[in-house]
């Protein structure tokens, strides 16, 4: 094999690029943005369980959030640097999805003309590019709603807790949050069990686990997003 | 049984193609797909006309050369099956059966049934071998193989090449055959010196013609070998770590 020049090619540029150039390591960056954002929703809906709690506890959490390991780095210091890390990841995993689906629609030009089921690819597989946009766009309007305000019908002074509550009283705006749950719903559904395929995480022993292991995160944390809009519209949190 | 075919039927690989239908009448029950094919054939060639272009070579099922989407499924309904084992026994009476070649980049077609599937001998090229000195025999059981490397590459080597993974697959990615063929070697003590340029060199070559795995299991689904799409994992994570090791060697 004297004929390959990959080793001299991953040697002249970096490593992280190298991975990136080809499509399995595009995928492996996806499944590791992935599991970045695995780790904040799955700490995002923990946080929130927080207005069960009561409206001081909720706003005095996101008080603990935004002095999270200060003084030792200043005020929102720690807060800034995980939401760059998050930027980050996301960056990374759209870029990539965009990318890989370009590559697929070039591979695949053709559709078949007969009749096409799928055999086994599931409607959250198969969907994961749609429920991708619905998240981010979800995101987008998540921002402006409580961390910008842009768009909370909450008045101006009003704290996070009221902001919340003004919010999800709104029964359109409530609607968007269960639809985009569910849509967050099956891009996870899919997202962890194929992660273990991407990062190369394969045991025969524990390989049959992976989609149990989707199907009990996705409900923990869809479960728990979902009941807050439910709870303010049934006014159990107010 | 009597059947209607709809066969898709292309004069070259530039030419437009279209399904054109035939009957097939007093098909045996017994016969395999492909004999049901030349019964039709022959009627063409009787009437003057060109039979259908399919390719098909051991029709035992064990070299990979016959392959058509039958019905939407490659190689048609029944699993692990190659098209030339699948007995027409499946069907029923009436049946309308629809026959396209395989789809994908990779695969362009070549004639009717028939695509081109060099892109594989292409990947195999890139490293699908192992490199040993040739002159006298070695002593036998020189290189201990333990029992499950033998049979890890013993499933991975079950792959006959036949596409059905790329045709199934709807992003026409080829992860179940470069990963296959990989792993057969990658698993052996043999193939332990060539590993990381392997790995690096059949993915790279794999990626040129093929799209990129999203695991959707239809190609694991599809194969007439069964083979495992667990050896996807194991090719991913093989090369990563090749990469890693490339680096870190040169
Ligand atoms: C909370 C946010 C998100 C989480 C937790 C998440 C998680 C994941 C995970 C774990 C995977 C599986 C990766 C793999 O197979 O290796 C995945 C795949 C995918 N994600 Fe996301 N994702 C998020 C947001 C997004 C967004 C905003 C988009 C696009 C706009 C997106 C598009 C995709 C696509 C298209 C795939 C499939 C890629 C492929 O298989 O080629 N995701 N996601
Ligand atoms: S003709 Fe050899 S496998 Fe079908």
């Amino acid at each position: 094999m004297a004929t390959t020049t990959a080793p001299d090619r991953a040697a002249r540029s970096g490593f992280l690029l190298e991975l990136y150039r080809s499509a399995l390591g595009k995928k492996y960056l996806m499944a590791v943005s992935g599991l970045v954002w695995l780790g904040y929703v799955l700490a995002h809906m923990i946080g929130n369980l927080k207005l069960y709690q009561s409206p001081e506890a909720f706003n005095g959490y996101a008080e603990f959030l935004r002095r999270l390991l200060y003084p030792i780095l200043p005020e929102s210091g720690t807060l800034n640097l995980l939401r760059l890390v998050m930027i980050t990841a996301l960056v990374v995993h759209v870029v990539s999805a965009y990318q890989l689906t370009q590559m697929n629609r070039r591979a695949r030009p053709q559709r078949y003309e007969g009749p096409r089921d799928y055999v086994v690819a599931d409607f959250a597989a198969r969907t994961m590019r749609w429920t991708g946009v619905i998240v981010l766009l979800f995101m987008a309007y998540h921002l402006s709603d409580f961390l910008l305000g842009w768009v909370n019908p909450a008045p101006a002074g009003a704290t996070l807790y009221e902001k919340v509550v003004a919010s999800f009283s709104s029964v359109p705006i409530a609607a968007f949050y269960l639809v985009a749950n569910v849509a967050l719903g099956f891009h996870l559904f899919h997202g962890v069990w194929s992660l273990f395929q991407s990062m190369g995480w394969n045991n025969r022993r524990f390989n049959h686990l992976r989609r149990s292991l989707a199907i009990g995160f996705t409900a923990v944390v869809v479960g728990g997003n979902l009941s807050f809009p439910i709870a303010v519209q049934l006014g159990i949190i107010a | 049984m009597n059947l209607t075919l709809r066969v898709w039927r292309q004069a070259g690989p530039t030419a437009p193609g279209r399904f054109e239908t035939y009957e097939a009448n007093g098909v045996s029950e017994d016969s395999s797909f492909l004999e049901m094919l030349d019964g039709v054939n022959e009627e063409l060639v009787a009437a003057g006309e060109e039979p259908i272009e399919f390719m098909h070579d051991c029709r035992e099922g064990i070299c990979g050369t016959c392959g058509m989407m039958i019905n939407g499924q490659a190689h048609g309904p029944q699993a692990l099956t190659t098209a030339c084992q699948l007995h027409m026994r499946t069907f029923s009476d009436g049946d309308e059966i629809v026959v396209e070649p395989w789809r994908a980049a990779g695969f362009p077609i070549v004639k009717d049934l028939v695509v081109d599937r060099a892109a594989f001998d292409r990947i195999i090229e890139a490293g699908g071998y192992v490199s040993v000195e040739t002159g006298s025999a070695q002593d036998a059981n020189l290189i201990p193989v333990p029992k499950e490397s033998a049979d890890l590459a013993m499933d991975a080597a079950a792959c006959i090449g036949c596409g059905a993974c790329v045709a199934a697959c709807p992003n026409g990615a080829a992860q179940l055959f470069t990963s296959a063929k990989l792993m057969h070697l990658n698993s052996l003590p043999q193939g332990q010196p060539e590993r990381s340029e392997r790995t690096v060199a059949m993915v790279e070559v794999m990626e040129e013609h093929f799209g990129s795995c999203t695991n959707y299991g239809e190609c694991e689904a599809a194969c007439p070998k069964g083979i495992s799409i667990d050896f996807i994992a194991a090719m991913n994570r093989d090369h990563r770590r090749a990469l890693v090791r490339n680096r870190r060697s040169a």
